[in-house]
């Protein structure tokens, strides 16, 4: 069976906040987009035009108030909180800005956590995956090192890691690097490029930053909650 | 992180390893709760339990008596109901009773006395006793008589008789010696003293005078027939309900022990009440304590929680995770709370002391108490996390993970 050429499908997207009191605002106006199997594409734009908004409806982590969405074909209207779960644990990989890693639990645990809130408890398999993965972004020796006790750069390349464990067929990332230093941002950037080149996942990337943005396939840039700007790199 | 462990259990533990501070505090606060009701609770069997023996020691849990006569005016003129001067009477057909009583399961023991007032001379001594005749292997099943033989032993043929020390004083008696006995129909026996008892209760130890139930009978103008069939139950606190099926199914009439020490009885009873609320309130603190603690840890790791909800944690995996931590801090609460309560009890027992130096009664933490309070704990504590626990799956992850 051929899986479907696009991981996203959007149509007609609209969001707003405060539904049905004097304070509603409107923040994503028709949207309009989709994502190839294996595209690298940044989404740009001003601040409060409504990057995160959208990635987090993307993500499934918040709902559309209206128009029509589809991961790797499947719509999701209709799912309810449970559904949309397991989608967005099978289907989807987060790298959040602020690395956003589990305190508690070690990175070797913390790259497991998709995996482990997937089947219940623990296997060899799991670990050997998240380990396996640690190693791919240079972060072999530091498995079971505290999450707190890692840099800033070292905890996105977990971050990344875990984004990655599940084999999902997206990864949306909110600002990676917007909180590491030009050489870290550039490790963490070719980090995720490789993966895409070398796995085929797609990445949608909320990036600041001109200079990588310039590096990915595609351009999307979002100003006022529409999108203005879609362009492919030629070359 | 073991292979076996779910996760929810796995970020039950982490979470509460991680605060520190407030998991220590909240389980400290948990354990000295416990041990409130796990001291209260062994303390208040102990002295109850010391209390019942020493009043069931000396009397069985019901005595069944012939019926009182029903009174009839005594002369035309008078018109006054009054009671008929009292007189031995036996119970009819009593051996007929005593099979039926013994072939009930909840009655542990039947045996039948025959009893009345007597006079005990010896030399210038003279007393006035209660005449028991017993079957003493029957007896003692109901009153550990044999256990209370301070010397001699209990043996009770033809023209033996076995009394208090108290008396034996007071007549100037030992064992070996003879004793008088007149009894109020004019019979008169000498018996053989062939033990002394004592059964730690004065008004007991004074007049009783055990003979055989045979001798009594003789004695007493009773031949053939018994006063009284004394009962050892198999629950004790099932007497009064008996009794009054006894008197029902019988016509005898019934006194439970519950019914000749209601004073007592009562006090029991309202000891067991208000050590019920006690446990009520320190229990419901407890449960207050665990739920404030989680839902400060709630808030902290809120965005935690909307992590782990973005990697595909369900909303129940957050709500058990949360429930296990309400657990977990129950029951090691009152495994702690167990431990303060035995050396609460240790100390007790070596400050509350009679004056010649031994302990007032034996107290034990018994293990049945400690797991009933890991039990008790444990669920108050989950159902303490109830609340948090909604809160913390209710998270929307959006807030959560921008706050
Ligand atoms: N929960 C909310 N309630 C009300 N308004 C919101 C909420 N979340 C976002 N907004 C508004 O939606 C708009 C878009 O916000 P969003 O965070 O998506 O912007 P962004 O493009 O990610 O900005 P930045 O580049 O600064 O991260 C903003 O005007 C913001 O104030
Ligand atoms: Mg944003």
């Amino acid at each position: 069976m051929a899986e479907p050429a696009a991981v996203l499908e959007l149509a007609g997207i609209h969001k707003s906040y405060g539904r049905g009191s004097s304070l509603e605002v409107e923040v994503l106006h028709g949207i309009e987009l989709s994502l190839l199997r294996g595209e690298f594409a940044a989404l740009i734009g001003p601040s409060g035009s409504g990057k995160s908004t959208l990635l987090n409806l993307i993500g499934l982590l918040d709902r559309p108030s209206s128009g029509h969405l589809a991961i790797d074909g499947a719509a999701t209207a209709g799912l309810d909180d449970r559904a949309l779960t397991r989608l967005r644990g099978r289907r989807i990989g987060f790298v959040f800005q602020h690395h956003l890693l589990i305190p508690a639990f070690t990175a070797l645990e913390n790259v497991m956590l998709p995996m482990l809130a997937a089947r219940g408890r623990p296997d060899g398999e799991m670990r050997q995956r998240a380990s396996d993965l640690l190693s791919q972004v240079g972060l072999g020796e530091r498995q079971h090192h505290p999450a707190s006790q890692l840099s800033g750069g070292q905890q996105q390349r977990v971050a990344i890691a875990r984004a990655l464990v599940m084999r999902p067929s997206l990864v949306l990332a909110d600002e990676p690097t917007g909180n590491l230093d030009t050489q870290s941002a550039d490790g963490v950037f070719a980090l995720m490029r490789t993966i895409n080149e070398q796995q085929g996942t797609s990445f949608l990337v909320v990036t600041h930053d001109p200079r990588l943005a310039g590096r990915c396939d595609r351009q999307i840039e979002l100003v006022d909650g529409r999108i203005v700007a879609d362009t492919q790199r030629t070359g | 992180m073991h292979p076996w462990l779910p996760f929810e259990w796995i970020a039950a533990t982490r979470f509460l390893r991680e605060g520190r501070m407030q998991s220590l505090l909240i389980i400290v606060g948990v354990g000295v709760g416990v041990s409130v009701i796990v001291f209260m609770s062994a303390l208040l069997t102990g002295l109850q339990g010391n209390l019942l023996k020493r009043t069931l020691s000396s009397q069985a849990h019901i005595v069944l008596l012939p019926p009182e006569e029903i009174a009839r005016p005594q002369r035309a003129d008078a018109g006054v109901l009054q009671k008929q001067a009292q007189r031995l009477r036996s119970i009819d057909q009593w051996q007929n009773i005593r099979a039926r009583l013994a072939a009930m399961p909840e009655i542990a023991a039947v045996s039948p006395v025959a009893s009345g007032p007597a006079f005990a001379v010896r030399g210038e001594a003279n007393k006035s006793v209660t005449l028991l005749g017993i079957e003493p292997a029957h007896y003692t099943r109901i009153i550990a008589l044999d256990e209370k033989i301070v010397a001699g032993s209990l043996r009770l043929n033809a023209g033996e008789a076995v009394i208090g020390n108290e008396l034996a004083r007071e007549l100037g008696a030992g064992v070996g010696d003879k004793l008088r006995l007149n009894s109020a129909s004019g019979a008169t026996d000498t018996l053989t003293i062939t033990g002394l008892f004592d059964l730690g209760n004065k008004g007991v130890n004074a007049p009783n005078v055990y003979v055989g139930l045979r001798t009594a009978q003789t004695l007493l103008d009773l031949v053939g027939g018994v006063s009284s069939i004394d009962l050892g139950l198999v629950d004790i606190y099932s007497a009064e309900t008996i009794a009054r099926r006894l008197t029902a199914e019988t016509g005898l009439q019934a006194d439970s022990w519950i019914k000749t020490n209601a004073q007592f009885f009562t006090a029991l009873t309202s000891q067991k009440v208000s050590s019920n609320v006690i446990r009520f309130f320190v229990g419901l603190s407890v449960a207050f304590g665990i739920a404030s603690v989680l839902v400060v840890s709630v808030v902290q790791r809120a965005r935690e929680i909307g992590i782990l909800r973005a990697m595909g944690t369900t909303r129940g995996q957050i709500l058990r995770t949360f429930l296990l931590q309400g657990g977990i801090v129950g029951l090691c609460g009152s495994l702690l709370g167990s431990l303060l309560a035995w050396l609460f009890l240790s100390l007790w027992q070596t400050l509350a002391r009679n004056p010649d130096g031994t302990p007032m009664f034996a107290i034990t933490v018994e293990l049945w108490l400690v797991l009933v309070s890991a039990a008790g704990a444990t669920l108050v504590g989950i159902l303490a996390a109830f609340i948090p626990a909604r809160r913390a799956a209710a998270l929307d992850p959006v807030v959560a993970i921008r706050g």
